[in-house]
């Protein structure tokens, strides 16, 4: 019974987006003031109903009622508590319910700052919120129902994937919806702007929290889902260039691209009608994800083996809604010229170069991404894209990219050059190349090529991010929550930079068949197999082994991996055993028995891996603290209104540039 | 510098780059992409000599063996109408086991043995890849092979 509430409360919501986004987009248009009220009522009203929705498959999980399909299928008895709340979005169905959900969330959040917005501005964006929630929604109801039922009901559950059994799990993909749909967010006010036809660049200032929000929540995503990967795939990789990994990579890069643009265009009123395609373009890469994840076309790690008309019914939602956003956009961007100009020589022209690399970086991993799926249906053969296109191809913009960041910082706006910042931009170049000399060629021996570009570069943008903030800090200056928030997302940048160059450059990796008492030899480290002992979970049974690790002849640790296989699907898993460190990481993973009291090892030293995700974890901080801080100025409505006008007061608005 | 000259500037140098992008990029693409090949068309003598490529289909029943000891293990990968056989000196994925479907990448030697470099079978247990449940279909076994279906 309680079951069918959910369902109905889904259909409840369903209906009241389709009035969010009728009176949204209709009320401003007819001029209805009553109408434009409605707006944030649906709002609020579907964002309760799907919440209940929610709650209610939460408590069939929890309750183990597997006369629900859905329960049945991706839970049991046996699975722990906090895995069965988890198991909510294990699965298909669930996950799109978690995508209505999370866009819920960000439409009440734009509810709540709607006030700062002229009343029609914000109700258009709402309504196009409305549209997205409605499309979802019907999708949802109509090919993947999370409440059918089960008849008869099945005796005990078929268990959680093995995989999807880890904390790591219950944070990834929530959070990485945040980031995903959170960009539908700045593709609504985008739409507003260009439904409305404005001319001046305010929907600029009101679209920045927002994407800046999503993108922080977007890297946390990524990063939590890479390392993820890392230990719970038991292998040892952190990045796959897997197809739904790209799904998630893309609009994050052409998100990056439009909080740069976005500065531009908030500051100086220039690249609106670029500004508005990225945001198009942003929130359109989330949805071909979401359909590159849910309909099954691409072979990848998380593929959801799919029925064929949910990948069609997305198709058609997809060619609406990125569709009808782009005829919008050739309708409208005419309208949206600036006529200011700007030097070779500026924060302008750097934030340009910026641009066009990250969406040439973005059409790299689009196209690689794409290729099997057109290949295939071109019936030019079946074939696959891996690491050999990616990591060079992705390099040729992206080095360059972050080979200007430390000038682009430092460039000023409008007019020539770097003034009084050329001395220790240079200065901090020079530090970083001799610094970067030392680390590649004196600390981490045989370096390939990149090595010490990768770290100079990683460290100049480090440095370069720390003069403003040390300035103002001498001069005994206010530091902006803008300028300490670019400058802490430019050294997140930097750290990940030099993690990325050394986990790529130096990790020494080995598959060796090991008796107990045998050892093996990875750079400095010695890894010593001491055989093992079966073992027994709560769901699972397996063998674990010891593996020492000693570093000429002292000890370093002792790792214990498992191979576990999970009772109820039958499936074996590998559990990775890691000595953490924040200057490398000691890995060994069991393989299988391979006679003669032998067990295949994979054994790993992977240097400075730690970087890559805190350099992201130290990304999303910075944006978070440039919108934080924005907000705690505390500006009632009339202060914000001046402010806007001041144009004061954003992520890079005055980094560097006085 | 006139307006008009600069717009011209930045526009050259804009196509500039995406142009040599491109064609790295596109060079790297052709130089990397891996083509699918199922045992009937290596059969057939689809294979140049020497091409890396993705070999697909179900590990056949009772062929996989190892040597005692060693990282080495040989088995035989069937479309139910050719088999090829395959060694490969790694660790082998949690989900590899005789039935079931299989990726692997790698190149054939002089004696039509596959030398695999990576074995992949990343999916859940019941989840085929499309090309090998396609290759495993057109392989007009008795037994029903699996599709794509799951969940």
């Amino acid at each position: 019974m309680l079951v069918e509430l959910g369902h109905y409360a889904l259909i409840l919501a369903l209906l009241l987006a389709a009035a969010q986004a009728f009176f949204g987009l209709a009320g401003p248009a007819l001029q209805r003031e009553r109408w434009l009220a409605a707006v944030p009522s649906a709002a609020c009203g579907q964002f309760v109903f799907v919440a209940l929705a929610v709650g209610v498959l939460v408590h069939a999980f929890v309750t183990n009622d597997f006369s629900v399909r859905y329960v049945a299928e991706n839970s049991n008895s046996a699975l722990p508590l906090f895995y069965r709340v988890t198991a909510l979005w294990g699965a298909h169905e669930g996950s799109m319910l978690l995508w209505i959900l999370v866009l819920t969330l960000w439409t009440m959040a734009l509810v709540a700052r709607s006030r700062y917005l002229p009343p029609a501005f914000a109700a258009r964006a709402l309504g196009v919120l409305g549209v997205i929630s409605f499309c979802f929604l019907l999708f949802t109801l109509a090919t993947s129902n999370p409440f059918a039922r089960l008849i008869p009901a099945a005796p005990d559950g078929n268990d959680l994937n093995p995989l999807l059994q880890d904390p790591a799990f219950a944070v990834h993909p929530p959070i990485l919806y945040m980031g995903y749909v959170g960009f539908s967010v700045s593709f609504a006010l985008a739409c507003a702007a260009m439904i409305e036809g404005r001319r001046d660049q305010l929907w600029a200032h009101w679209m920045r929290p927002w994407t800046v929000m999503a993108w922080a929540f977007l890297a946390c995503g990524i990063a939590l889902g890479s390392w993820w990967a890392y230990y719970e795939l038991g292998w040892g990789g952190f990045w796959f260039w897997d197809p739904v990994e790209n799904a998630s990579f893309m609009p994050w890069l052409i998100g990056t691209a439009l909080i740069h643009s976005l500065a531009v265009t908030d500051k100086r009123g220039l690249f609106k009608s670029w500004t508005l395609l990225l945001a198009v373009t942003a929130f359109s890469l989330s949805l071909i994800g979401t359909f590159l994840v849910r309909s099954g076309v691409l072979v990848s790690v998380h593929s959801f083996a799919a029925d064929p008309s949910r990948g069609i019914f997305i198709l058609i939602l997809l060619v609406v809604m990125i569709g009808g956003a782009l005829a919008l956009y050739a309708w409208r961007a005419p309208l949206m010229k600036s006529a200011a100009g700007f030097d070779f020589i500026s924060r302008e022209s750097f934030l340009l170069f910026n641009n066009i690399l990250l969406t040439i970086a973005a059409a790299v991993v689009f196209g690689g991404t794409l290729a099997p799926m057109i290949a295939d249906t071109l019936g030019l053969g079946t074939l696959s894209v891996g690491p050999p296109y990616f990591n060079p191809s992705f390099l040729v913009p992206i080095l360059p990219m972050l080979s200007l960041v430390a000038l682009g910082m430092h460039a000023r706006w409008r007019r020539g050059g770097l003034k009084e910042a050329r001395r220790p931009v240079l200065l901090a170049l020079g530090a970083a190349l001799i610094l970067g000399l030392a680390l590649s060629l004196g600390v981490y021996m045989h370096p390939l090529t990149l090595t010490p570009i990768g770290a100079t570069v990683g460290l100049w943008i480090i440095l370069a991010a720390l003069i403003d903030p040390i300035q103002r800090l001498r001069r005994r200056q206010r530091l902006p929550a803008s300028v300490a928030g670019m400058s802490i997302a430019h050294i997140g940048l930097g750290v990940f930079v030099l993690g990325i160059t050394f986990v790529q450059s130096n990790t020494i990796e080995r598959d060796i068949a090991l008796k107990p008492g045998q050892s093996a030899q990875l750079g400095a480290y010695q890894f010593r197999y001491d055989g093992g002992q079966d073992i027994e979970g709560p769901n699972y049974e397996g063998f674990r082994g010891k593996v020492t690790i000693t570093r000429n002849g002292a000890p370093v640790s002792v790792l214990y991996p498992e191979k576990r296989r999970y009772l109820v699907q039958g499936t074996v898993q590998t559990t990775a055993a890691i000595a953490p460190g924040l200057n490398r990481d000691l890995l060994a993973a069991l393989g299988e028995d391979v006679g003669a009291g032998a067990w295949s090892l994979r054994l790993q030293y992977r240097p400075l891996i730690r970087c890559v995700w805190i350099g992201a974890l130290i990304m999303a901080i910075g944006g978070v603290t440039a919108v934080i801080g924005r907000r705690q100025r505390g500006l009632a409505p009339q202060d914000e209104r001046l402010a806007l006008n001041a144009g004061a007061a954003h992520l890079h608005g005055e980094g560097g540039a006085r | 510098m006139t307006p008009r000259r600069r717009r011209l500037f930045w526009v050259l140098g804009i196509v500039a780059g995406v142009g040599i992008a491109g064609a790295l990029a596109l060079r790297a693409f052709q130089q990397n992409v891996m083509f699918y090949f199922d045992p009937s068309r290596i059969a057939a003598g689809e294979v140049k000599p020497g091409q890396r490529f993705r070999l697909g289909g179900m590990v056949e029943q009772g062929s996989v063996s190892r040597t005692p000891g060693s990282l080495e293990v040989r088995f035989v990968v069937t479309d139910f109408k050719h088999q090829v056989a395959v060694r490969y000196d790694n660790v082998l994925p949690d989900l590899f086991r005789e039935g079931a479907g299989v990726v692997a990448h790698g190149r054939l030697d002089a004696s039509g043995t596959f030398v695999a470099d990576e074995v992949l079978a990343k999916h859940d247990e019941k989840y085929m890849p499309p090309e090998v449940a396609r290759s495993l279909q057109a392989g007009k076994s008795a037994a029903a092979a699996p599709s794509g279906e799951a969940r």
